[in-house]
C-alpha cells in the first residue's frame, strides 16, 4: 500500500467523469423526515452512460433517482423529487424504512 | 451547477476553507457562501450558522427555499507515538475522513515506510502540538507510554478546545498520569476530558482491534452517543 485510500468524494468523481467526456448529473438529499438512512447533503453522481457513485438512501431509491437524473440530463431541467411511504409510487420506490426524503437532481453543465 | 462553480467549490475544499453551497430550489441557482456580496444578508447568516452546526439543510429566505450544503474541512487527528498501534490507527482514521498527523521525535519510529501517505512530524510533542493547533474539530491520542512524550502533548491538548483526548495505558498508568498532569495545574474537570484507558471496551487484543476501539470512541464522542461519555478512570 503506497497511498491512503481517500474518503469517497462524489463531487471529485463527478468532475473526473465530466473531464473524461461523460455527461453527468448530481443528486443531493435536501430534506429528510423519520428514519431516513442518509442525512441531508448526501450525494450521488450519475452519468448518461449508466455510471453511479455514492448514495441518497440505503439503496431503496437509487434506481429511481438515476432514472430521473438521466431525464434531467436530456431535458436540462433540474427536479426536486419526493420519496416516502405516501408517495404515489410507493410500491415501486418507497423507502422500506418508513422515512421520507427530498432529492434534488441537476445536470452538471 | 456549472462546472466552473463546481471547480471553485472543490478549490475551497482543497484549501480546507469552510464553504457552503447554497442551491435555490427548485431551479438550482447556485451561490457559494459565505462572503458573496450578491447574497442576501439573511442567507449569508444562515450559511454561517450551518457551518457552525456542521449540518446541511433547507432554509427559507425572502420567500425563497435554499438548500445549504455544508463543506467543513475534515476533522483532524493527532497521534502521539509512531508505534505499532499508530500504524493501524493512522490509515483507519484516514479512511474515516480524518486528516491524520503522527507525532514522534524518535526518527526510528516515525518513518515514511511505517506510515505511507500519512503526515509525520519528528518535532518534540509540545512544539508539534503548537504547530498542529488543535481546534474543536480535532482529536488527540497519545500512544507512547512514555511520560516524556505523552505528558507534554496531553498538557497542550488539555489547554485546547479539542473534542476528544485519549491516552493509552492501564488504569494504574492513567492514575499516575493524572497525578503528574494535576501537578502541572490541571483541575479535575479538565482532566476528566481525557479518555483513559483509551477506547471503547470491546476486549480488543490486536493493534487493529485497539485502533478500532479508539476510533469507535472518537466517533461516539463526535456524534454525541452515550457510550462516548465514559468517565475518565
Amino acid at each position: 500500500m503506497s497511498e491512503i485510500e481517500p474518503v469517497e468524494d462524489i463531487l471529485a468523481i463527478a468532475e473526473t467523469w465530466r473531464a473524461a467526456g461523460e455527461t453527468v448529473a448530481l443528486a443531493t438529499v435536501t430534506e429528510t423526515w423519520g428514519s431516513s438512512p442518509r442525512p441531508a447533503g448526501s450525494q450521488m453522481a450519475i452519468t448518461a452512460s449508466g455510471r453511479m457513485a455514492g448514495s441518497v438512501s440505503g439503496g431503496c431509491i437509487e434506481g429511481a433517482v438515476a432514472e430521473a437524473a438521466r431525464e434531467t440530463i436530456t431535458s436540462g431541467v433540474p427536479r426536486l423529487l419526493d420519496f416516502g411511504v405516501t408517495h404515489e409510487r410507493a410500491w415501486e420506490v418507497g423507502l422500506a424504512c418508513g422515512g421520507k426524503v427530498k432529492v434534488f437532481v441537476e445536470a452538471l453543465a | 451547477m456549472t462546472p466552473a462553480l463546481l471547480a471553485a467549490l472543490q478549490a475551497a475544499r482543497a484549501a480546507k476553507r469552510p464553504i457552503v453551497r447554497g442551491t435555490r430550489l427548485p431551479d438550482g441557482a447556485t451561490i457559494l457562501l459565505p462572503d458573496d456580496p450578491a447574497a442576501p444578508p439573511a442567507l449569508d447568516a444562515a450559511a454561517r450558522a450551518a457551518l457552525r452546526a456542521d449540518a446541511s439543510g433547507t432554509v427559507e429566505i425572502e420567500g425563497e427555499n435554499w438548500f445549504l450544503q455544508v463543506f467543513n474541512p475534515p476533522p483532524r487527528l493527532a497521534v502521539i507515538g509512531a508505534v505499532h498501534i499508530a500504524q493501524a490507527l493512522a490509515p483507519m482514521a484516514a479512511g474515516l475522513g480524518f486528516g491524520v498527523t503522527v507525532i514522534d521525535p524518535r526518527g526510528a519510529f516515525a518513518t515514511k515506510e511505517r506510515f505511507p501517505g500519512i503526515e509525520i512530524t519528528t518535532a518534540w510533542p509540545d512544539e508539534a502540538m503548537d504547530a498542529f493547533a488543535p481546534d474543536t474539530r480535532s482529536a488527540i491520542v497519545t500512544l507512547t507510554h512514555d511520560p516524556k512524550l505523552d505528558d507534554p502533548a496531553l498538557d497542550a491538548a488539555l489547554r485546547s478546545p479539542a473534542f476528544y483526548l485519549g491516552a493509552l495505558g492501564s488504569r494504574k498508568t492513567h492514575a499516575a498520569r493524572l497525578k503528574r498532569l494535576r501537578e502541572l495545574g490541571h483541575d479535575e474537570a479538565t482532566l476528566a476530558r481525557i479518555h483513559g484507558p483509551v477506547g471503547l471496551d470491546i476486549e480488543a487484543v490486536t493493534a487493529p482491534e485497539i485502533a478500532l476501539s479508539i476510533l469507535a470512541e472518537i466517533v461516539a464522542v463526535r456524534r454525541g452517543a452515550t457510550m462516548g461519555q465514559k468517565a475518565a478512570a
